[in-house]
């Protein structure tokens, strides 16, 4: 099942050329650029791990696209998302995520049952390959 | 696709660019330098006829464009590479025509696996624009074949090869010590295109330097404080750890240091803006230099030495 998460995750995916575009544009607005990746991407699964400290101080989208092309040669069946974080006092946030390399098969997702206290039934999601 | 063009009108083309723009600029800023104006103006008209030729589709690949900046400290090499940055910007060989500046500290790390990370960083960081590599034969260290400059010189090839479209190296430092360098790591020979020499200033270019630096700052020498300036620079050229231009900058800050300090002393009463931006001869008479140097650099008397 394809994730959707963040940006651009309705879209079919973007290539190099338009990944590179859009890290023009979050250098454009002086957000800081950063790589994570993760093997489970369960929607709740927010913290994933980082690939190497965000770069604050780039000019060109080439600098992470080379972090990218080693992020991907080091996790090919990972997710693997690119953030851009706005430091100006008041935001203070991720502006930007998007999904930039996904596993060849995606994993499905199942809603499972739990039994609670006092006979309560909780739902959750489950993820099965 | 749009068809290619069948005439060009490099004249038109040169304004265009803004080249002559970097060009006049360089001129006007630069003192003296006479070849290295010569060899800029020379690579500007080949990469803009390259670019020409590649608009018609003769031509395809980029061309080699790192290049070697030889010459003794403060010949102008790091202003130059700050205008290379902005005419490879305007050709567009270089897509963002920043400068990055860094030296070996930047580049290798102190133990195992701490060169890599270090140096992609700073790679990273000029990608897009121009790397400036000061007193780049400090990268490799002849007399430890364990030194880590070895790997950052390994990732500089490889990134220097394969990202050509992405950045322009510039390795810069004293001449015959680059020769050794270069002697030494044949990789690097081959892709370097462009080896632009620099020469000394003569007195009378320092002296010229000197006063559009004070002229930056608003401050003027009078007639004898430029006498002695002009003697200051004979003298100081003869001594050790001369630096052309930056010799003359430090001295006008010492200059400045003691003008400010004859200013409190000396003054009674208000002083208006020519006073508080006049330098005169005490000012650059006080200096050292007058009386031979630093006394650590000054030749040891025979008596002492037996």
């Amino acid at each position: 099942m394809r994730i959707t998460q963040g940006c651009f995750s309705f879209l079919p995916d973007l290539d190099d050329e338009q990944v590179s575009r859009q890290v023009e544009y979050i250098l454009g607005r002086d957000w800081a650029v950063s790589l994570e990746y993760s093997y489970d991407p369960h929607p709740r699964n927010t913290y994933w791990e980082m690939w190497g400290n965000p770069m604050f101080d780039l000019k060109d989208a080439k600098g992470v696209m080379m972090e990218l092309d080693e992020c991907r040669k080091a996790h090919p069946e990972a997710y693997i998302r690119i953030q851009a974080f706005d430091n100006t006092r008041g935001w203070e946030t991720v502006m930007m995520s998007f999904i930039v390399n996904r596993p060849s098969t995606e994993p499905k997702f199942e809603m499972t049952r739990m039994e609670h206290e006092s006979r309560s039934q909780k739902y959750g999601w489950k993820p099965v390959v | 696709m749009s068809q290619a063009p069948q005439t060009v009108d490099l004249a038109a083309e040169y304004e265009a660019s803004g080249v002559a723009e970097v060009l006049r600029e360089l001129d006007e800023t630069l003192i003296g330098l006479g070849p290295v104006k010569q060899r800029i103006r020379e690579t500007a008209a080949l990469l803009l006829v390259d670019k020409a030729r590649r608009d018609m589709g003769l031509a395809t690949e980029t061309p080699t464009l790192h290049m070697s900046f030889t010459g003794n400290p403060g010949t102008g090499k790091t202003t130059v590479a700050l205008m290379m940055a902005g005419l490879l910007h305007r050709l567009g060989y270089v897509r963002k025509g920043h400068l990055v500046t860094v030296t070996r500290d930047d580049l290798v790390g102190q133990y195992i696996g701490h060169t890599a990370p270090k140096t992609k960083e700073v790679l990273k960081k000029a990608m897009g624009g121009v790397l400036f590599i000061d007193e780049a034969y400090y990268l490799y260290k002849p007399d430890n074949e364990r030194d880590y400059g070895q790997e950052a010189i390994e990732i500089l090839l490889q990134v220097m090869e394969n990202n050509r479209d992405d950045l322009v190296v510039i390795m810069a430092g004293y001449a015959d010590r680059m020769d050794q360098f270069f002697a030494a790591n044949p990789g690097f020979r081959s892709r370097i295109a462009h080896h632009i020499d620099f020469p000394d200033y003569s007195d009378d270019e320092l002296l010229r330097i000197a006063r559009s630096m004070l002229a930056g700052q608003n401050y003027s020498l009078d007639a004898q404080a430029e006498a002695a300036m002009a003697q200051y620079i004979a003298l100081r050229r003869d001594q050790p750890h001369f630096a052309n231009a930056r010799s003359i900058r430090n001295a006008l800050d010492r200059a400045r240091l003691r003008q400010a300090n004859r200013l409190f002393s000396e003054a009674r009463g208000p002083l208006d803006a020519a006073a508080l931006s006049l330098i005169t001869e005490p000012d650059i008479r006080a200096s050292r230099v007058f009386r031979g140097g630093l006394d650590v650099d000054r030749p040891v008397p025979a008596q002492a030495a037996e």
